[in-house]
């Protein structure tokens, strides 16, 4: 036997060179059967959905970009205690703290804070576990839509306090919820 | 004498404890320990932690101790049989000192220091409960300003008082004692009077939790992000060596050297351990190791690495100049002598 004629994977096929009939030169059996197939797949479940107009349910359990959280009296929860920059597979948290003055007590909520606060989002995959760390409760995954904004520079991907901490609005208006309910 | 403890069975001298002969051994059988300290005469007793069962008295008299026994201050008897981590009554009876201890303690190791190092942590860990059931308010006390050097928080306190004992047998004056009774007890008086002295900063080392740290570490970073390494200097007051631990080229505390029980090997100075904080006063021997579990160990590659030469021209491995810029923590430079300059 030669090995031309041995098929290794079993799926061997030799390319025939037959003439097509009269028939088969017509192609009109095979546009026929190629338009079967069509009609079958309108009375098919669609797997696509109209994006803008239509949104796809998230997961329960879907991540998306940090907040460092403000309790009811706008002060920052975040102490700096370091374990979500333990926690990080990626390492993508790295912090500074910093004792509280005293006349800092409305602004944070223990003697202890962070100065510099930063996660390196082109680290960051959003497993999560930095929300789990958090003894304090601070860190939190949003369910905001935008993961992170695009951009043009790396520097611009290190997301600051400024871009993590609540806004002040945001903690007036979950303080005036709570109260309400 | 012989002493058989958890079935493992030592010879050991006569006027040993059963935690020394414990400790001889090894391993898990180890009672905890808050209050004991072998570097410091008479401590022990205090914090109860290192119950065990004495199953059999001794060859001559070999009933069983009715009471579970404090095995630091228990001392062993020829034929000895003891249960530690084998005996159910032990571990309950230890749950319930962890929780005992836990009643007042503020529980805030989001902000201490001595998380990560902090045998009340460890204690915890093994022994202690999830959930708290002490609903009442816990003890505080006013803070007090001890001086430049020492931290002082009595609410963290357990009163294990080996840091009265280092300030009776290390400092010259004999100016110690817990003040108060009961709830009230605190040690910060007897302290602030000893504060002087050179070696007074040992109190920190000794302190099982963060009643008593370092004022020049505090808050500079958790210990876990620190590079712990052996070094040691020339000192005239002490041994001189000790474990510095570094942040980048930045040594951010001193502390002595610690074994596997958290006792310090030798104790050191105040000058070495507050005052020299520059890279240039050290000999750095290598890195420190600690027991494989510690918190410690996160993110420290302490195995030799080989130094893979890629033959290539340089230029491609350093990179663009905007890719080699640091962009994280701008704030502080990677050199910190360019920051005083």
């Amino acid at each position: 036997m030669s090995i031309e004629t041995i098929s290794l994977s079993g799926r061997k096929k030799v390319v025939s060179n037959k003439e097509m009939t009269f028939w088969e030169r017509l192609y009109l059996v095979a546009i026929v059967k190629g338009l079967w197939i069509t009609l079958q797949h309108l009375f098919k479940r669609k797997v696509t959905i109209h994006y803008p107009e239509q949104v796809r349910e998230r997961s329960v359990v879907y991540r998306g970009q940090h907040m460092l959280k403000r309790d009811e009296q706008g002060r920052e929860n975040c102490t700096a205690c370091g374990l979500c920059a333990l926690s990080c597979p990626a390492e993508a948290i790295t912090m500074k703290a910093e004792e509280r003055k005293p006349d800092e007590k409305h602004l944070y909520r223990e003697e202890k804070y962070a100065s510099i606060y930063e996660i390196n989002m082109l680290r960051c995959i959003f497993c999560g576990l930095c929300e789990e760390a958090c003894p304090k409760d601070a860190i939190y995954l949003t369910i905001s839509k935008e993961l992170v904004p695009s951009n043009y520079d790396r520097e611009d991907f290190i997301f600051g306090k400024d871009r993590l901490v609540m806004p002040l609005e945001m903690a007036m208006k979950n303080a005036q919820l709570k109260n309400a309910n | 004498m012989k002493v058989t403890i958890d079935g493992q069975s030592i010879e050991v001298e006569p006027g040993t404890t059963i935690l020394q002969a414990a400790r001889m051994i090894g391993g898990d059988l180890v009672p905890p320990a808050m209050c004991y300290y072998s570097k410091l005469k008479g401590s022990g007793g205090k914090c109860r932690c290192c119950l065990v069962e004495v199953a059999k008295g001794s060859d001559a008299d070999p009933r069983p101790m009715p009471k579970l026994m404090a095995s630091c201050v228990t001392g062993c008897m020829d034929g000895m049989e003891v249960n530690s981590k084998n005996s159910d009554r032990v571990t309950e009876a230890r749950k319930a000192v962890t929780e005992f201890l836990l009643i007042n303690h503020p529980l805030d190791c989001p902000i201490c220091d001595q998380a990560g190092e902090c045998d009340l942590q460890n204690l915890s860990f093994e022994h202690g409960k999830a959930k708290s059931r002490f609903i009442e308010e816990k003890r505080t006390f006013e803070p007090e300003n001890i001086g430049p050097n020492i931290q002082l928080h009595m609410n963290r306190c357990i009163l294990c008082q080996r840091c009265v004992q280092v300030a009776d047998q290390l400092t010259d004056k004999r100016v110690h004692g817990v003040v108060d009774r009961g709830d009230h007890a605190n040690i910060s008086t007897c302290i602030s009077k000893a504060i002087d002295n050179e070696f007074s900063g040992n109190m920190i080392d000794v302190c099982p939790v963060g009643a008593l740290t370092d004022k020049t570490f505090r808050f500079k970073s958790r210990v876990w992000f620190n590079k712990p390494y052996n070094a040691h200097r020339d000192c005239d007051k002490c041994c001189g060596k000790t474990t510095v631990w570094m942040f980048g080229g930045e040594i951010q505390r001193v502390t002595g050297r610690k074994d596997e029980y958290h006792e310090v090997e030798e104790f050191i100075c105040n000058s070495c351990r507050f005052d020299h904080k520059n890279v240039e006063d050290w000999v750095i021997e290598g890195p420190r190791e600690f027991e494989k579990d510690s918190v410690i160990n996160q993110n420290n590659y302490i195995r030799p690495l080989q130094k893979v030469e890629i033959a290539t021209e340089k230029t491609i491995l350093m990179g663009r100049d905007q890719d080699r810029k640091k962009i994280s923590m701008s704030a502080i430079p990677l050199d910190i002598n360019t920051e005083k300059s």
